[in-house]
């Protein structure tokens, strides 16, 4: 067991600040917004990261994670309360370190894309690394994004999630106390760097 | 009541989470200055107020059925000494829920578990139990004699 971390100080003015910096970075595709400052969640999850699931994941949402984020397990179910989902796939939300094959997670349906997961994915950085070039809803001119740890090949599993459209997955990347996100409507570019 | 669980130590700990429950915030204050300070402790989850859906049984099968919803404080510390104590309390004394969980942390201290069991729980077990007779007493003054008419003719 490895509760014994507090989660935020404050639960309401917390969850609302990290709720709004969600929203503007959902708004905004590859806008970088800071969340989790003084925060302190156990290894191997960042502030950002923490803050994000703190916010989002409650005891009506199903929560998966991958191999490496396990052993922050028990401190996400007793702080946010939310039942474990063994199969990715039929999770609303899925923490992740290393990016995980989007096809396989929850697209939604043409009736009811609500129903797809979010991503939230614990990148090395963002701010540097690979530039991607966004375009879409909530862009006038496209969007540089630099994120450092993303795999190769990450903009052609993008296009394949973005072809979904409305159907698809949202990722929300997190590093240090800082993060950006990706809804399914934004296109993406590997640009030269 | 709840189920003893078959393990004593956790036995023991239920025995006095259901003390400390019951008890107020001002009681357990007044006992707690006859006994070395508690840890300091950081408070991991609460104190916050939620409902609690209560669950009745009824008729001869014993159907399960949604009584009805009943306030409860919770409240998670851990103590410098590396204890985690819990504390779920009815109502929303937010400072009794605190003290019961410092106190639980408190009471799985070796170092510090007899002290506070003799000075804080035992007295409140005594006052909780002497309340719950006094009731029964006067229950048992108004209690009726019912008769069937099978218990009159025999």
């Amino acid at each position: 067991m490895s509760i014994d971390l507090p989660g935020f100080a404050d639960p309401v003015s917390g969850a609302q600040t990290c709720f709004r910096a969600v929203l503007d970075a959902m708004a905004r595709p590859g806008s970088l917004h800071a969340a989790g400052q003084g925060l302190t969640p156990p290894a191997p999850l960042d502030p950002a990261t923490a803050a994000v699931l703190l916010t989002l994941v409650d005891a009506d949402t199903t929560l998966a994670t991958d191999a490496a984020c396990a052993p922050a397990r028990d401190w996400l179910v007793f702080h946010c309360g939310a039942p474990l989902a063994a199969d990715p796939a039929a999770a609303a939300f899925v923490l992740a370190t290393a990016l995980p094959d989007l096809a396989t997670l929850r697209a939604g349906t043409d009736e009811g894309p609500e129903e797809a997961a979010t991503l939230v994915l614990q990148v090395a950085a963002l701010g540097r690394g690979a530039a991607l070039r966004l375009a879409g809803p909530g862009l006038r001119t496209p969007a540089t994004l630099r994120v450092e740890g993303l795999p190769e090949g990450f903009a052609s599993a993008w296009a394949r999630n973005h072809a979904l459209f409305p159907r698809g997955v949202d990722i929300i990347l997190c590093a240090g106390d800082q993060l950006a996100a990706l809804p399914r409507s934004v296109a993406i570019t590997e640009e030269a760097s | 009541m709840p189920i003893p669980d078959p393990d004593p130590n956790i036995a023991a700990r239920q025995r006095w989470m259901a003390v400390l429950a019951r008890a107020a915030a001002t009681q357990i204050e007044a006992l707690l200055e006859a006994v070395p300070p508690l840890p300091d402790c950081v408070v991991l989850r609460g104190p916050e107020a939620g409902l609690v859906m209560l669950r009745g049984r009824a008729g001869g099968a014993g159907t399960r059925f949604n009584m009805g919803e009943m306030t409860v404080t919770r409240c998670t510390v851990r103590s410098t000494g590396g204890q985690v104590g819990h504390a779920y309390v009815s109502g929303r004394d937010g400072r009794q829920a605190e003290l019961a969980a410092r106190l639980d942390a408190a009471l799985q201290d070796p170092a510090r578990h007899d002290a506070i069991q003799a000075a804080v729980i035992a007295p409140l077990a005594e006052a909780q139990a002497a309340a719950r007779a006094e009731t029964t007493r006067k229950a048992a003054a108004t209690r009726v004699q019912f008769f069937t008419m099978a218990t009159m003719r025999s």
